[in-house]
């Protein structure tokens, strides 16, 4: 007995509600932004310069004891988090601190590390620092700029592959999907506070690579589909492809989201943020493709005189000249 | 129908089975870390080294930083300051070129400058055009490719008063040449500490990036790089205890480093500099107490050589770090360009600074723009966290592709086991790095690997509902699902190099192991499981298909 996700045959209308389900993507994506403008994200040092300390004890953690023992050391914003993971044992406590970059100084401060260690150090002999970043304002600010092209670059790639393989409708909605993704990403993280750093850039440029994927592979299907039924209105012939590629998007998904919960749950806090962003975008992604990308290319509708083509995507325009 | 010719079937598995022998040696990792180590200890040779067969690769995943704990430095070198330097040495030669032309231009005095310029005033307005033309008398072409033909000085005269800097093509070839040699004094100094595999690149066009793996704190690392060893021979003007002094154009005050409250003054320009030093060793001096000797190059033999001839009874400064280690008296012209240089040293100390010299002095100082420090037990526990969640994510994945497609579900699981192989493999053969970010990477391959392989599945399930059979649905499964395939992947695989682009260190691991099992993932999905099907093709010869 095979275990069967999606029944054989499916006839979902997935169109039927496309205003509704386009509307809640508008609206998430306003909402996202104004998250994002409003409450802003969670930046780690990478993007905002800082120092961050990962603090490892036998005894308990007291974030009240550790804020008295840096607080007199001026050191502006300090944040100092306990982290908790299935994975630690007994006698195993861990916290995270964050420092602002100090004003004024390009480089890092090293005498701001050694002071910080040695303070909590006589809150809590048995403390070990597990791990000790600092990044000066000068590389951060690059970061972001760097970060922010990464994005960029792989939108503009995306549209241009999509654009020479299928049409111009069909790579605009693929890279709208795709934009819809990264902002609702950044929503989520805006929402949840959760650390936006360069390991979330990498898992954001995951997210399109995922999604792209799906899109592509329900684009390919509707680019043989519209071969097949020539005389089949746009929308039908979607539904069509959309039904008969189900199986696959819930069989891919379900895998790699089976992949990426276990890595959720066993992988350690130190990637959570970035394996949770990756999970977050598989599941936006499978819906961007059939409810966002689909909607694009319906709306600006895909050129149906097909009768001289040999192939898809450029050759078509040579063919119609000729017609 | 259904048919592989036997060369590229033998090609396959030949791929498969040089790709899982690349991957084995990961699977004994330390002991072959053991053995490459001994290897790499007889200078390459490894006859005598047990261990591991050394018919065998041996190539192992490099483990990131923050895999195996170490340190990260980004440094960025203040290429500027060696401006100023290239002026102060400049100051003698302008000195007595103009002092021989003293008829014409009158007097000559150092103004004070520190912004890469020489200034000089004559004490003869009326020979200004004649002291700049013999200024720029001394300059030389630029040695570089981009700014062949031009000068590397501009000389310009305004009034009473000449400066001198260098040119703009020459600035390029300056910078370029004080961040290569920077590199070169990094790698060096952080070979001879002997730690494993260390990453030492340049980055952008002043930026160096220093990757050390074991090493305790980036603290640590910054003491071996030390921020700012400079070597110098300097002529002694005279000494004090009065810190305040104020020095005269040319001149600077520096502390002993031996005895607290005395300082020396020294002239800036300095006779000979570490640069032109080719050996130094820890030895000891006539009353056996530990010293450090040291030889110079031909060109700072004779430099040093005229100079001690010239100066016998005159006290000269040796300086490392802006600070007098020791200002022995001339005792004799010191012809061959050797010496020795005694101090309070311990047997260490003299150790230690032999090692600094030999490594050469950075010819510019280092900023450091960012730190990490990643200890070994987080590093070990982030393994073992990945470990668990790869076999996790690894079993669950096998089980839900079984129960889904049954016998194809168990071909396209040995394909899988086969591909996280294959990526170990590549990864071994490019000496790429994993890093945290990295082993997510695998994870998510895992997961995504059986895309193309569900593709064809489904598609082949689809061409059954047409009944041509089983073996022209599969052949129709796989060559309608070819196109969705790769154009999924590459559009994942542009991202990728994106990634490997724009991105730095662990987010670079994340893209290599991201690309490598796009690459993998899509051959074992298009070459093996079909290559497997149609195995099994040819002998179970089926009616029907069930899929």
């Amino acid at each position: 007995m095979r275990l069967r996700l999606v029944p054989e045959e499916t006839h979902i209308d997935f169109f039927k509600y496309r205003y509704l389900t386009f509307g809640i993507s508008a609206v998430a994506m306003v909402a996202s932004v104004i998250l994002w403008l409003v409450v802003g994200l969670n930046f780690g040092i990478d993007f905002r310069g800082g120092t961050t300390l990962r603090t490892e004890s036998t005894s308990s953690v007291d974030v009240g004891a550790y804020r008295d023992a840096l607080d007199p050391l001026g050191l502006g914003d300090v944040v100092i988090s306990e982290v908790f993971d299935p994975s630690f044992g007994e006698g195993k406590h861990v916290a995270m601190i964050r420092i602002q970059a100090q004003d004024e100084q390009e480089a890092v401060a090293a005498e701001t590390v050694a002071t910080v260690e040695a303070a909590l150090q006589e809150v809590d002999p048995s403390i070990r620092f597990t791990s000790v970043e600092s990044v000066g304002p000068k590389v951060s600010g690059e970061l972001i700029q760097t970060a922010v092209l990464a994005v960029s670059a792989a939108l503009a790639a995306i549209l241009f592959y999509i654009w020479l393989r299928f049409e111009w409708q069909f790579s605009l909605g693929a890279v709208f999907a795709l934009f819809h993704d990264v902002i609702l990403t950044i929503g989520v993280f805006s929402l949840l506070q959760i650390r936006f750093d360069l390991a979330t850039i990498a898992a954001l440029l995951t997210i399109i690579g995922y999604s792209i994927n799906d899109t592509v592979v329900i684009f390919d299907r509707l680019r043989e589909n519209l071969r097949k039924f020539k005389q089949k209105p746009l929308i039908d012939v979607m539904n069509i492809s959309v039904n008969e590629t189900l199986s696959r998007t819930i069989m891919t998904s379900g895998t790699t989201l089976l992949a990426l919960i276990a890595l959720l749950v066993l992988g350690g806090d130190v990637i959570r943020s970035f394996v949770f962003a990756i999970t977050w975008g598989v599941v936006i992604g499978t819906y961007s493709s059939v409810y966002v990308a689909k909607n694009v290319v319906l709306w600006l509708g895909v050129k149906r005189d097909w009768t001289k083509n040999s192939g898809g995507g450029a050759g078509t325009k040579f063919a119609n000249i000729d017609a | 129908m259904l048919q592989i010719e036997t060369w590229k079937r033998v090609l396959i598995w030949g791929l498969v089975a040089l790709g899982l022998l690349l991957a084995l040696p990961n699977a004994f990792y330390s002991r072959v870390e053991t053995y490459n180590d001994e290897v790499a200890a007889q200078a390459g040779d490894d006859t005598g080294v047990g261990g591991w067969p050394s018919f065998l690769p041996s190539g192992l995943v490099n483990l990131g930083l923050d895999l195996r704990g170490g340190a990260h430095l980004l440094a960025e070198v203040r290429v500027e300051e060696v401006y100023q330097t290239r002026m102060e040495g400049l100051w003698p030669e302008v000195r007595n070129l103009l002092r021989d032309h003293r008829d014409e231009v009158g007097t000559i005095r150092l103004q004070p400058s520190d912004d890469g310029t020489l200034v000089v005033r004559i004490g003869d307005p009326a020979g200004l055009d004649r002291a700049v033309e013999l200024v720029r008398g001394l300059s030389q072409p630029v040695a570089s490719l981009t700014g062949a033909g031009a000068s590397d000085i501009v000389v310009s005269g305004a009034g009473d008063t000449i400066t001198v800097q260098l040119s703009e093509a020459e600035r390029l070839a300056t910078d370029d040449r004080t961040v290569r040699q920077s590199l070169e004094i990094i790698r060096r100094r952080i070979d001879e500490v002997g730690t494993r595999e260390p990453t030492i690149q340049r980055q952008g066009s002043d930026r160096i990036l220093i990757q050390v793996p074991g090493i305790g704190s980036a603290a640590e690392l910054k003491e071996i790089i030390g921020t700012t060893a400079q070597l110098t021979f300097q002529p002694v003007v005279s000494s004090t205890t009065n810190g305040d002094t104020r020095p005269s154009a040319g001149q600077e005050v520096l502390p002993s480093l031996d005895d607290d409250g005395l300082f020396y003054v020294l002239e800036t320009a300095s006779v000979v500099s570490g640069e032109e030093l080719v050996d130094a060793q820890p030895s000891f001096d006539q009353n056996g107490r530990p010293a450090v000797s040291f030889r110079f190059n031909p060109s700072g033999a004779r430099k040093f050589g005229d100079y001690t001839a010239e100066n016998i009874g005159n006290p000269f400064a040796i300086v490392l770090d802006n600070e007098v280690i020791s200002a022995p008296v001339i005792q004799a012209h010191i012809a061959g360009g050797s010496g020795i240089i005694t101090g309070n040293f311990s047997v260490e100390e003299s150790t230690q600074l032999a090692v600094l010299l030999r490594a050469g002095a950075l010819p510019a100082g280092l900023d450091f723009l960012e730190e990490r420090t990643i200890g070994p037990e987080l590093g070990a526990d982030s393994i073992q966290a990945g470990k668990i969640a790869c076999i996790v994510a690894g079993v669950a994945v096998l089980v839900f592709m079984f129960a889904s497609y049954g016998l194809f579900g168990l071909f396209a699981n040995i394909a899988l086991i086969l591909n996280v192989g294959l990526i170990f493999g590549l990864l071994s053969m490019i000496g790429a790095t994993l890093t945290l970010p990295g082993i997510a990477g695998i994870v998510l391959t895992i997961g995504m690997a059986v895309d193309a392989n569900v593709l064809v599945f489904e598609r082949i399930r689809e061409e059954l509902k047409t009944a041509k059979g089983p073996a022209r649905a599969i052949e129709l499964g796989y060559d309608r699902a070819l196109s969705a395939i790769i154009d999924a992947n590459i559009t994942t695989f542009i991202v990728a190099v994106i990634l490997f682009v724009l991105g730095s260190g662990p987010v670079r691991g994340f893209s290599v192991t991201l690309g490598i099992g796009i690459l993998t993932s899509v051959f074992t999905a298009i070459y093996i499981t079909r290559l497997i099907v149609v195995m099994w093709f040819e002998r179970a010869r089926p009616k029907t298909l069930e899929i």
